[in-house]
């Protein structure tokens, strides 16, 4: 028997029953469209959180952290040194399995202004230039610290674009890029130089969107007024945190801020962070020991430092990724599974309904096979056609679903959730047809014209 | 020998315990080109006795050869390919698929026969032409009317130049002056060396056919022939020279 025939027939056979066939497939219709919906979905998450990790410093970064001393080392808590420069030293020199050791020494409470302008600076920090390699900083203008500026304590920042946002004006207010270099800030009072100014960081979306905007202006439509959507901060929160950061020179940060400013007498050296990037994942762990070692050294012993790998954090991101797949495949399973069971029901009410015209295919010369495989293609037809609408479908929902979620984590249909949609509801057509397909083989050429 | 041979054939049914003799113990040739018809009351086994000439079902007892072939023991697959081949079905109720056009219908047949596209087109044209039916190639069963419907039906059980044409109650549904018009085209076709088998409870209709064969309880009551009886004249009346019964 000829498939060709058959497909054509399957498909006269879903067109003389638009209505009935429309309902039937609508099961795999949302099974289908959620299938890829959920997945495009999850898609987008995990974009996003990887992304913000990235933002964030990537995943092979780590953090030096502080730590209550251990129990048995409780009466030595006060001679606990902290971390100082003199780790940072010892650390470079003594650890080479170490590819980056960044100091900061965080300026609290800053406020920033620039005539009537204020901005407070998420993090404003002296740090040394390895901060870039650490934080995954570009400067896109001007320039980044140097030696001299490190050792005469210059009053230069680099700032990031959200801070040229509050004290300059945002380019899509402004409707030009403002690059403040060489102007001069206060940063609690101290003027301070604009050195540098960081590229704008944000996530796929923002920046597609930011391209859309741009072309609307050269197209000669009015600049649009800044758009905010939902809840989040503009570009997700790692992205608003990272353009929001003030650097200075950490020397700068320590004449200007720290040394004069102290609380009993004797400034604080002790450094509010210091963040490690290890040669390779691989040797994390060796390369951790290593740096304890070399702490314990400078520390005398006093175990007041712990590490915190982002390795957790890439689990609980696997993990939650694992979680929502597993249970968006289920809930697509399902409806598929329902509409399957739909287009079993429709096969067998068909099969009722042509016991005749079967009996007389059969009288004609059609044998079981060729009649099983007619109904199985029919059945295949119903839902592969239910799978384009779904696919269709699922474009449409992911559209919506991108309006409204808050921020980022735009999701992001996959062909591979395409294809595993199309197979999986194919697969669904046959087995539904099965029962049907196998009645219908079985029907005794007699008696199906006897039937009325 | 014969075309189609019946020898001894029983069909027995179970129905509730009871066993009922559909057909018992019936011996019948059928030689090619003859134009036969079958007569007999609803319940007589007439139909019983179609389906098994029809090969749709197989007998509980006894023999059926098909042009030399046995049938009586031949496996499903096997019966579906000679009703394919070698026998050609006329149904009172036409049995034209809905949603095929006429020119579809014709060609079902030779899509089971494993007939390639172009040559089913030329052969189904060729027997819709024997039908004149020609100018409605792409209509729907329901557009035609009942005479036009049979005719596609006549000319799909041509199309696989059956030896055998096999009609149940042909002209059942249809006008008299068309159901003339039916049984003539009938007669042409026993003429060119088809075997025709009519089956009908209208003895008005079966009187056209040379042969008849009347069906009792199972059994063959009457047989009449005008070819033996000497009266070579179609459409004479019935009940003239009654012939051998088994």
């Amino acid at each position: 028997m000829n498939l060709l025939n058959a497909i054509l027939i399957g498909l006269k056979e879903v067109w003389a029953h638009k209505f009935r066939s429309l309902l039937t497939l609508f099961g795999v219709v949302l099974g289908v469209a959620s299938l890829v919906g959920m997945s495009a979905i999850i898609k987008g998450m995990e974009n996003g959180m990887r992304e913000s990790m990235i933002a964030m410093g990537g995943a092979d970064k780590v953090l030096l952290q502080r730590q209550a001393v251990p129990a048995y080392q409780e009466h030595l808590a006060d001679q606990a040194p902290g971390r100082t420069l003199v780790d940072v030293m010892a650390l470079k020199e003594g650890a080479p399995l170490l590819k980056v050791v960044s100091p900061e020494m965080a300026v609290p409470d800053v406020i920033v202004s620039r005539g009537e302008r204020r901005a407070s600076p998420e993090e404003c920090v002296g740090v040394w230039p390895e901060v870039l390699d650490m934080n995954l900083h570009t400067v896109e203008h001007g320039r980044f610290f140097n030696a001299v500026d490190e050792e005469k304590a210059h009053s230069v920042c680099v700032i990031g674009t959200g801070i040229r946002d509050s004290l300059f004006g945002d380019p899509d207010e402004v409707g030009r890029e403002i690059i403040p270099i060489g102007e001069t800030i206060q940063i609690n009072g101290q003027p301070f130089t604009i050195v540098g100014m960081f590229s704008h960081y944000a996530s796929e979306q923002d920046l597609k969107a930011r391209a859309l905007r741009k072309r609307a202006g050269a197209e000669g439509a009015k600049v649009e007024p800044k758009k905010s959507r939902g809840w989040g901060r503009k570009g997700g929160w790692a992205f608003w945190r990272k353009n929001n950061t003030l650097y200075i020179p950490l020397n700068t940060a320590w004449v200007r801020f720290r040394m004069a400013g102290d609380t009993d007498g004797i400034p604080d050296p002790r450094l509010s962070d210091i963040d490690l990037k290890v040669r390779s994942m691989e040797q994390m762990e060796l390369a951790l020991q290593q740096a304890k070692n070399v702490l314990l050294v400078t520390h005398r012993g006093i175990e007041d430092f712990t590490f915190q790998t982002q390795e957790n954090q890439v689990q609980s991101i696997n993990q939650q990724i694992r979680n929502a797949r597993l249970s968006g495949g289920i809930i697509a399973g399902i409806s598929l599974l329902v509409g399957g069971i739909g287009i079993m029901n429709i096969m067998l009410a068909s099969i009722n309904e042509r016991v005749r015209e079967i009996g007389t295919c059969k009288a004609l010369g059609a044998t079981g096979v060729d009649v099983f495989i007619q109904i199985i293609v029919e059945s295949m037809v119903l839902s592969l056609i239910g799978a384009v609408a779904g696919l269709a479908a699922s474009l449409l929902i992911v559209d919506v679903l991108a309006f409204l979620a808050p921020t980022g984590n735009t999701p992001v249909i996959t062909w591979e959730a395409q294809v595993v949609a199309v197979v999986f509801s194919g697969t669904v057509g046959v087995v539904a047809g099965f029962l049907p397909a196998v009645k219908a083989a079985r029907l005794e050429p007699i008696q199906a014209l006897r039937y009325e | 020998m014969a075309l189609l041979e019946l020898r001894n054939v029983s069909k027995i049914y179970h129905l509730g315990g009871e066993e009922i003799r559909a057909l018992d113990d019936v011996s019948l040739d059928l030689e090619q080109g003859e134009f036969v018809s079958i007569i007999g009351p609803s319940g007589s086994g007439k139909s019983t006795l179609m389906h098994i000439l029809g090969c749709l079902d197989t007998p509980t007892r006894g023999n059926v050869t098909l042009a030399g072939t046995e049938i009586a023991r031949a496996s499903a697959r096997e019966l579906a390919k000679v009703r394919n081949r070698t026998i050609g079905f006329v149904f009172q109720f036409f049995n034209l698929l809905p949603k095929l056009n006429v020119l579809q219908n014709v060609e079902l047949p030779m899509i089971y026969a494993g007939i390639g596209g172009r040559e089913r087109r030329a052969r189904a044209e060729k027997a819709l032409e024997m039908v004149e039916l020609t100018h409605r190639l792409k209509n729907r069963p329901n557009q035609l009317s009942g005479g036009q419907q049979q005719r596609v039906a006549i000319a799909r059980a041509l199309v696989n130049n059956p030896k055998i044409l096999l009609a149940d109650e042909p002209t059942g549904n249809l006008d008299t002056h068309t159901g003339e018009l039916i049984l003539a085209l009938f007669r042409r076709l026993a003429g060119e060396g088809r075997t025709v088998i009519l089956v009908t409870h209208n003895p008005e209709i079966a009187a056209v056919t040379p042969r008849r064969i009347e069906i009792r309880n199972g059994r063959i009551a009457q047989q009449v022939d005008a070819k033996l009886a000497g009266l070579d004249r179609v459409g004479a009346g019935s009940g003239s020279a009654p012939s051998s019964s088994p």
